[in-house]
């Protein structure tokens, strides 16, 4: 066949340009590798963008008890002891480190009295731990970084997606894409990979995700051979806005309750008082969302079925300087000015804890030469995040996947490129336009996405999940057939044919996981096994494409060394 | 239930034609809410970019009513519902299709900005009014609208000879860093033609962040570059204090 496509070379290809892509990219030029990121959207406009609340780092600057001991404790407690220990040791050690290091690269963060950087409060975070700006924490961070790229020589492809991995032998070869703006083909030759795609979000219906959370980078790795993690631990954020219908499931951060806020329902109860007496709002995401989620089924709920989120006992003032980006939202999108009145808030599927499946120190994956860091990958935050951990793992991780997979590039030779691959890749990619069009794409997505909702949601039950696996399949058929209309020049339409055969891959991924999960532990509960498992806290989900089916293993959790159960055992 | 009419530009590079078509209109709803429905029900290719749908990413840019606007942040009921809503692609920059246009010119542009170098010797102790000052060049989510509102580059197409509002907020936000230690004012005055401004302010009326781009940033790096190429004093008094 001739050559369809351009092809480029380099020592490390990063699949996405959030934080953890970006951050993984400078790690390896400053490593002396060539490097190439490629990205979805524009460059700049990655999730990360996004981040409004903060970045978690045990830097004390205002509770001076703080270290990285608690950090580790509650990351750990938080993710109720899934969480791989050494991923959550490494984190808690290093992301410091990586803050100032952002600072110095050019990030300006609120400050101390003293003059050092602000931290405020999170849930599930014993001290002020979150570095932040305002509620504009991620624009901060993603401008940082990409400043940096830009003037440190990245090539950035923009608006380029991948679509396939290609392997030699077992090992990463290279990347087959497409750019979104023309429909034309490139291929992607590298000796080592970073997958930084972030989460999955998009496959459910109320979400604070955008159109790039659709899986891309778990499928990728998943069809190369990779082995996904914990997929059944979905964070549902409580509090999404519920109100205008437009604007459901959009953010609102979690530093409204760092700030003070006050969840109550339509009889003015402080309903938290309930669920978590200790830590009222700032509990855990799992546990008030599931308190919100109870409290509105129970017909205590607001007008439009959510809680009240109340930060108006606060000086107007504070409360435009601290959360200056939510008084907007909720004055331009719903109407209510949030320092005179409260906001109405319910759970909306947020972030993905599972993914793909990594070593602690390097982040590479069970493939040779395929590194993972960010949302994309599993670990760090077992059954459950807390905030600010996010942007934080995207740090230290993204950093660790860039210099790991800079030396993986030097260590190894040139694979070599299997030209089947790419012409299987282009027929799939190509596939649609050829369908006579009888289902849309946009249909199957919408299904999809009520069907995520409905039965893959925040409560589970063994009927739900197994109904879902059956109702995947059918969609899977419909996908198949999903035609799409006009050229190949910026296509949306054919863009979500491809998008919506990664969701099927993590969404199966999801059901399946959480089906086998006969307990509830953080962000998976299930109505039939109310309770936590011992036996399960000892157990990892597997996910393996085996024999072109998806297959479901079981993993022991990796023993932690004693004085680390000391850490956790302290009070 | 209420419908609208949006007329919205189709076609690409070569040319094209506005095409109306009915939405269903729903409480809240913005224009990007309605280009999804399009999109979803009559017009599956109908290309259009977007992200946050909370204007935080500044993906969503176009021309509605003949006003630069981000799409998820327009409310469909402030906008007379008699009338067809035109959506168009911002003008300023080349066709690629339907609301789709190709703004690589910007990242072009901001290769050329020399990145914060601390001053040397910083002890990386910052005061919060410091911080505060430059908090509003920060904000700026590159929706580019500006640039597509300002008549040096809408009108003129000047776009080898200046930077644009974005740029100039850009280096407004590094050159008022308390702790940055480079200088930029040449850059601004040959390369990025600061001085092709004219203070028009229409900029700073299209800015969804609300950033005060003429008094705030740009003003004031004109006096920078007044200060240094034309008023030897101020430079040598400058250089003394150490910036
Ligand atoms: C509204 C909101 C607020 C948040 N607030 C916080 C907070 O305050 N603190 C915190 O810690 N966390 C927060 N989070 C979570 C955090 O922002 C995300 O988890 C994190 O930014 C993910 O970063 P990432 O680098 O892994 O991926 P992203 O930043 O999402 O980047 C993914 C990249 O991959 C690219 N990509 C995907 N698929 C492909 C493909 N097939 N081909 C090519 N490129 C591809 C995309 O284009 C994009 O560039 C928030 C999340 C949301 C949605
Ligand atoms: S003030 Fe200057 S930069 Fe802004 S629109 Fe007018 S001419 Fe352009
Ligand atoms: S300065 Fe304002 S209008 Fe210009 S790109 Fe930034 S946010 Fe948009
Ligand atoms: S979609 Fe992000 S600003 Fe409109």
């Amino acid at each position: 066949m001739t050559a369809n496509y351009e092809t480029r070379e380099h020592d490390v290809l990063i699949i996405g340009a959030g934080g953890a892509g970006l951050r993984a990219s400078l790690e390896a030029l400053a490593q002396g590798a060539s490097v190439g990121v490629v990205c979805k959207s524009l460059l700049g406009k990655a999730h990360t963008v996004m981040a409004e609340g903060g970045i978690a780092a045990a830097m004390a600057n205002v509770d001076t008890a703080d270290d990285w001991k608690t950090h580790f404790r509650d990351t750990m407690r938080g993710g109720k002891f899934l969480n791989n220990w050494r991923m959550a040791q490494l984190h808690a050690l290093e992301s410091p480190d990586r803050v100032r290091e952002l600072e110095q690269w050019g990030a300006l963060f609120d400050r101390t009295e003293k003059g050092d950087i602000l931290q405020r409060a999170f849930g599930g975070h014993t001290f002020k731990r979150l570095c932040h700006v305002g509620d504009r924490t991620g624009l901060e961070m993603i401008r940082t970084l990409q400043d940096r790229g830009v003037q440190q020589g990245i090539d950035v492809y923009m608006e380029c997606t991948v679509t396939r991995l290609l392997t030699d032998s077992g090992r990463i070869a290279g990347a087959f894409a497409y750019w979104r703006e023309t429909g034309r083909l490139i291929v992607f030759k590298a000796k080592s990979i970073v997958i930084a795609t972030g989460g999955i979000g998009k496959a459910w219906r109320v979400t604070s995700n955008s159109w790039e959370y659709t899986g891309d980078g778990m499928a990728l790795a998943y069809e190369a051979g990779a082995e996904l993690m914990d997929m059944e631990f979905v964070q549902f954020h409580p509090t999404g806005m519920v109100w205008p219908p437009g604007v459901q499931g959009i953010l609102v951060t979690e530093a409204v309750r760092g700030e003070g806020g006050i969840l109550r329902n339509k009889l003015g109860e402080r309903f938290m008082e309930k669920y978590d007496p200790k830590r009222m709002e700032l509990s855990t995401r799992d546990v008030v969302a599931r308190s919100i989620y109870t409290e509105v089924k129970e017909g205590r709920g607001t007008e439009h079925g959510g809680a009240y989120l109340d930060i108006s006992q606060k000086p107007a003032e504070y409360v435009k300087k601290k959360l200056p980006s939510m008084y907007h939202q909720f004055k331009e999108l719903a109407d209510v000015d949030i320092t005179k009145g409260p906001m109405e808030v319910g759970p909306t599927c947020h972030y993905v804890m599972g993914g793909i499946r990594v070593d602690a120190e390097t982040a590479e994956s069970t493939v040779p030469g395929l590194f993972a860091a960010g949302e994309a990958a599993a670990g760090l935050h077992g059954a459950n995040r807390l905030g600010g951990n996010s942007l934080s793992d995207l740090l230290v991780f993204g950093r660790r996947a860039g210099l790991a997979a800079a030396q993986h590039a030097k260590r190894v030779s040139a694979p070599s490129m299997d030209n089947s691959q790419i012409e299987s890749a282009e027929k799939e990619l190509l596939a649609p336009f050829s369908n006579s069009g009888t289902e849309s794409p946009y249909a199957v997505h919408r299904d999809l996405q009520e069907l995520m909702q409905n039965l893959v949601g925040i409560f589970r039950t063994e009927a739900d999940l197994g109904k879902a696996l059956v109702e995947l399949e059918k969609l899977r058929a419909r996908a198949a057939k999903a035609g799409v209309e006009g050229s190949r020049l910026f296509n949306p339409g054919w863009h979500l044919s491809y998008d919506l055969k990664s969701m099927l891959t993590v969404s199966e991924a999801v059901a399946q996981s959480a089906l086998a999960r006969t307990e509830s532990r953080g962000a998976h509960s299930r109505i039939d096994f109310p309770k936590l498992d011992p036996l399960w806290e000892k157990k990892h989900n597997i996910i393996v494409k085996e024999a072109g089916a998806m297959k479901r293993r079981e993993s022991p959790v990796e023993e932690m060394p004693g004085e680390l159960q000391q850490i956790l055992a302290a009070d | 239930m209420a419908e609208a009419t949006l007329r919205v530009f189709r076609g690409d590079s070569n040319g094209g034609q506005t095409v109306d078509y009915r939405v269903p209109i729903a409480p809240g709803m913005v224009v990007l809410d309605a280009l999804h429905h399009i999109q979803g029900h009559l017009a599956p290719d109908l290309a259009v970019r977007w992200n946050c749908k909370a204007g935080k990413c500044g993906s969503c840019s176009a021309e509605v009513n003949g006003r630069p606007r981000l799409t998820c942040k327009t409310r469909m009921d402030d906008l007379p519902q008699d009338q067809p809503i035109t959506v168009l692609p911002m003008k300023s920059f080349p066709r690629i299709k339907d609301l789709v246009t190709d703004v690589s010119w910007n990242y072009r542009v901001n290769r050329k900005i020399p990145a914060f170098e601390p001053r040397p010797g910083t002890d990386w102790k910052i005061s919060q009014l410091d911080v505060d000052r430059v908090q509003e060049f920060r904000k700026c989510i590159e929706c580019f609208l500006c640039q597509d509102v300002c008549h040096v580059l809408r009108e003129h197409d000047q776009k080898e000879k200046f930077g644009g509002p974005r740029f100039f907020v850009r280096i407004a936000g590094l050159e008022m860093h308390p702790l940055d230690g480079r200088n930029r004012n040449a850059l601004l005055k040959d390369e990025l033609g600061l001085g092709l401004c004219n203070i028009t302010k229409c900029c700073t009326e299209v800015c969804p962040e609300e950033i005060r781009i003429t008094d705030n940033a740009i003003i004031p790096l004109k006096e920078r570059v007044v200060d240094e190429f034309y008023d030897p004093l101020t430079r040598m008094f400058r250089r003394i204090r150490g910036k």
